[in-house]
């Protein structure tokens, strides 16, 4: 507790020419002290919003089969399922013991890693995930790297060049492009390609996962919406960067160009950036389902689509808290991000 | 602006990109906004521009194409064509025919009606719940209130569709779940925006006047606070539309929205999905609609919420103008102003400099021909008024004027440097080393993402091409230089470690990383305190004094001025006015303009029982410079030659420079405190 209560304290940002300063201890200790207890500061406070929405995240997939109107069970075995059988199923779910029993039971589960079993395939929920999960790992991980690696080098480039009201020409181009780009579904887009360059130009697979040429189509059709919005917000905050004074200082300095927007911009223009922008990549967990269907994925979408149209809760629940996670990992990762670019970001994490 | 995140994928209207659009970038506005108009002549206004009209338009087709084509084309849409089995486009069918030979283009038209009837209904049900919690702090009480919001928080961090499929699971694969689905989704957004719009009408004084008065918190919410939010929740929700449009056209794409025989745009594309081996317009031709349909709604909004001025919200409203213009122009020299009076060992020499931008009625021209130089080891002030175009000057000066600014001079010489002759690339070397610049705002003139040292010892690697090392040792002597304490740990920290004053010390120690024969600050004491402000101004002297460094302390503070400098220039409307040395300031100025601004400044001999002296009138604005002095309109000892011809700045035979038909002349007593505005 001492520790967490001495990381919370706020650093001292005393003139040096007070007193203070002097009468403190040496200051190569000072330094590696503040140091560690700015990332501590930031690992407590971050952490700790992670599991508090971790928590909220497996509550409400816990509690999805008892928001369900009417009887589950019955739902998902039919009207035409002898009682005894959809007993038998109710009590082997667990849903005939009290809520609370229910609810430590299921975290248990969690913690060993059950997840209990589907309903329509009798197979542990764990094991058909862990089994879909690549895929869909694999497609949505090197959508994000895409998006990311495209939106940040194509937003400065395009801030740098229309910067004052230069090159109005590219500017509309490139708002109007990344706009229609953005308006259009990932599965709209999808479909498009492939009747383009699988069934039109025979250049790429239609659908099925195999080869690297088979994750070309889902990754750009999932990627290119989300990057060219946040190209735009690239845009736009590289623009705001460019007009701050600490640009100017960077320019009355004389370093080069490529030296003003790539160390003193861009680090800025990426930290505004990702604290707008981040939810975008983060949206790209849920917008896998789609694609998915578009290319036959073998990955969590359909099995999520079939779980919701069989009713099959257990497995339905269980795959949506993998999504959740994955989404909680992506805000965390773009949350590290700010922290490592952005000082500040650490100081008064909330 | 709140993005809905309901979007399959992408929000659409991802807010800071609001600012950013079809049109305009963030651009400096010369005037001060003007007063808001009323919302509908301002929502008129939006349907005028190119954006708003054309989206407006769309919108209109959209919902008429709702409200007719079932009635029109329900027929041809069910017709069974056995004969004709998932045709290709012809004259009659223009985007084919499905697997039982019904016309694909009227399928497509009559479902908008349904597609767009489903969207609106998840929409208003994702404000009606987002209101009801968001407004959970005026009805629940703050503990339970904060509460909820706190839950809102943690939702809002899930994508839309996630939360869509989640709300699927408990409510099954029908249309009826596919609403309350898409709806809920869509709450937690609907929810953050009208708990900070709700919160905002909450803190103004009519309602915490109808609290005291013992109102209750319905009546409040609902006749007070509601009313308040409306505009721009709808104007949210139409932009919210668009997005649950595509978001219910993936969920029907899916097979867990709207179920046959019924169909909307997400059906007719997961229909046509299976064929688009024989033709692919049967997948295209509805996703082409649903695009066009999301769009109407979210343009629209967009253009309201513009209109409304909600995007300004998240705006980039930016600094101060000099930050926006910079880099240098050279272009022709105008006719050179006459030469200044000469000076020995001039390092800076500067004739007839000016500055242009463009306005809206051709160039404005905010510094118009100014003259001077400094000499080494000098100490030169520049004082004016706010807008008098001091900053500008001294931006053009060091070559930090960026298009679309322009930098007109007869001459720029540097160290004996012709700075016109050649580009800023070839003079980077001497002008990062020998001239240093100090800005007005230390909290942010300094980089917020990198340590302070290496700030500092970029300067040597850069123009030195020191290592990293002795880059990093020389950053730390500079810091211990410029008097800031325990220099090596501090030269580790970043900027929002320092305090003000040392942080404007740390860009002096920046400035001091060469060799620098001129330090140009401009306004570095403004933004500081009266103690701070005594240090920094020490710093300068005494760097001043140790390396025979030329200082030009640009400022609008004559007593700052004084204080430090040998000689004034005196700057008013572009122009040098005066320019006289500091002894002669405050009882010898021969400007009207000069001992108004000096009569202003209080001193000990002040009597304080008199009102202070202000000048009258009001600064003329860039582009309505009159065409006698610039200075006539407010001078007391104008006479009609005044208002008539500009005067030449000239020798005033006592060592100094005045542009002034009238030069030390008295003028009829005037009453300040009546003159004043």
């Amino acid at each position: 507790m001492n520790a967490a209560a001495e990381a919370i304290s706020p650093p001292p940002t005393v003139d040096g020419a007070g007193p203070s300063a002097a009468t403190g201890p040496a200051p190569w200790r000072w330094a590696t002290a503040l140091w560690r207890r700015r990332w501590v500061r930031f690992a407590i406070l971050r952490g700790g919003r992670l599991l508090v929405s971790l928590w909220i995240l497996v509550t409400a997939a816990f509690l999805i089969i008892h928001l369900v109107p009417g009887d589950p069970v019955r739902a998902a075995m039919g009207i035409t399922a002898p009682a005894e059988v959809v007993e038998a199923r109710r009590e082997a779910l667990g849903l005939n013991l009290p809520l609370g029993e229910q609810y430590v039971r299921f975290l248990g589960g969690l913690l060993r890693g059950d997840l209990g079993d589907s309903i329509g395939s009798r197979l542990p929920v764990g094991q058909v995930i862990a089994q879909r999960l690549p895929a869909t790992a694999s497609l949505a991980g090197l959508a994000f790297l895409v998006a990311v690696l495209v939106a940040f080098p194509v937003g400065l480039a395009v801030a740098v060049a229309t910067r004052g009201g230069r090159r109005r020409r590219t500017e509309l181009g490139f708002a109007t492009g990344s706009v229609l780009l953005g308006a259009i579904p990932d599965f709209l887009l999808g479909v498009a390609f492939v009747s383009v360059f699988a069934v039109g130009l025979h250049l790429l697979p239609v659908a099925g996962r195999g080869g690297p040429a088979t994750y070309v189509l889902p990754v750009l059709s999932l990627c290119l919406g989300p990057a060219a919005i946040l190209a735009r917000i690239v845009r736009v905050e590289t623009l705001g960067v460019l007009q701050t004074d600490y640009v100017r200082t960077a320019r009355a300095k004389r370093l080069p160009p490529h030296r003003v927007y790539l160390r003193h911009a861009l680090p800025n223009a990426v930290t505004a950036s990702l604290t707008v922008g981040g939810l975008m990549l983060s949206s790209m967990v849920a917008g896998t389902v789609l694609v998915e269907s578009v290319f036959a994925w073998p990955g969590l979408g359909s099995t999520i689509v079939s779980a919701i149209l069989t009713k099959d809760y257990p497995l339905a629940q269980g795959v949506v808290l993998v999504y959740g996670v994955g989404v909680l990992l992506i805000n965390t990762v773009v949350d590290l991000a700010l922290a490592g670019l952005d000082p500040r970001s650490t100081v008064g994490a909330s | 602006m709140e993005a809905d995140q309901t979007v399959p994928g992408r929000p659409l209207e991802a807010d800071p990109a609001l600012a950013d659009s079809l049109s305009e970038p963030p651009q400096v506005d010369w005037e001060a906004p003007t007063d808001l108009a009323p919302t509908r002549r301002r929502l008129l206004a939006a349907l005028r521009t190119p954006l708003g009209a054309s989206a407006a338009i769309l919108l209109g087709l959209v919902l008429l194409t709702a409200l007719l084509a079932p009635l029109l084309w329900s027929g041809r849409a069910e017709a069974i064509d056995t004969s004709n089995l998932l045709a290709g486009p012809s004259a009659q069918h223009w985007i084919g025919t499905d697997a039982l030979g019904r016309d694909l283009f009227c399928r497509v038209l009559v479902a908008t009606r349904l597609s767009v009837l489903l969207a609106l209904a998840a929409t208003g049900l994702s404000v009606g719940v987002g209101l009801a919690l968001g407004a959970a702090p005026v009805w629940l009480g703050p503990v339970a209130g904060q509460a909820v919001v706190w839950f809102i928080g943690a939702a809002v961090a899930f994508p839309g569709l996630l939360l869509a499929l989640f709300f699927a699971v408990i409510f099954g694969a029908s249309q009826t779940g596919a609403v309350c689905a898409i709806g809920l989704a869509g709450a937690p957004s609907f929810a953050r925006l009208c708990h900070t719009l709700i919160a905002g009408v909450m803190g103004r004084d009519f309602v915490a006047a109808a609290r005291v008065g013992g109102i209750s918190r319905g009546r409040i919410l609902f006749r007070h606070v509601l009313p308040n939010v409306a505009e721009p929740l709808v104007v949210q929700a139409t932009m919210g539309a668009g997005g649950v449009l595509l978001s219910f056209a993936g969920l029907s794409f899916l097979g867990l929205g709207v179920k046959a025989p019924a169909y909307d745009w997400g059906r007719l594309m997961n229909e046509g999905l299976s064929g688009i081996f024989i033709h692919p317009l049967a997948a295209l031709g509805p996703g082409l609609a649903v695009v066009l349909a999301g769009l109407a709604f979210n343009l629209t909004g967009e253009a309201a919420a513009r209109s409304l001025g909600l995007a300004a919200q998240g705006g980039y409203v930016a600094g101060s103008l000099p930050a926006r213009s910079a880099r240098s122009g050279r272009t022709a020299a105008r006719p050179p102003a006459p030469p200044p009076a000469p000076a020995q060992r001039e390092i800076l020499t500067v004739e007839g400099l000016r500055v242009f931008f463009p306005g809206p009625d051709g160039p404005l021209q905010p510094v118009r021909g100014v003259s001077f130089s400094v000499a080494a080891g000098q100490a030169l002030g520049l004082v004016g008024e706010s807008g008098s175009g001091k900053s500008l000057t001294a931006l053009a000066v060091a070559q930090l004027i960026e298009a679309p600014g322009q930098v007109e001079a007869g001459r720029l010489s540097f160290c004996g440097a012709d700075l016109l002759a050649d580009g800023p690339r070839l003079w980077r070397h001497l002008l990062g080393t020998s001239m240093a610049m100090v800005f007005q705002d230390p909290m942010t003139s300094l980089n917020p993402t990198m340590r302070v040292g290496d700030q500092l010892a970029e300067v040597s690697r850069q123009h030195y091409g020191l290592g990293r090392r002795p880059a990093w040792r020389r950053a730390v002597e500079r810091l211990a230089a410029v008097r800031i304490d325990q220099a090596e740990r501090r030269a580790r920290q970043y900027p929002h470690e320092f305090s003000g004053g040392m942080r404007q010390r740390a860009m002096i120690g920046m400035g001091v990383m060469g060799s620098p024969r001129l330090i140009i600050a401009d306004e570095p004491t403004t933004a500081l305190d009266v103690t701070v402000q005594e240090q920094v101004l020490d710093l300068l002297r005494s760097i001043r004094r140790q390396d025979q460094v030329a200082i030009w302390l640009i400022s609008h503070d004559v007593a700052v001025v004084s204080e430090v400098c040998d000689r004034v220039m005196v700057m008013y409307a572009g122009r040098i006015v005066e320019e006289l040395p500091v002894a002669r300031l405050r009882h010898d100025a021969r400007h009207p303009y000069t001992r108004l601004l000096v009569a202003a400044v209080p001193d000990m001999t002040t009597d304080l029982a008199a009102p202070l002296p202000t000048i009258p009138g009001r600064p003329v604005e860039v582009g309505q410079f009159p065409p006698g002095c610039a200075f006539a309109p407010r001078c007391p000892a104008a006479v009609p030659l005044c208002r008539r011809r500009d005067p030449e700045l000239e020798p005033d035979g006592a060592g100094g420079r005045v542009a002034c038909w009238r030069a030390g002349q008295p003028w009829p007593a005037v009453d300040w405190t009546e003159a004043a505005p």
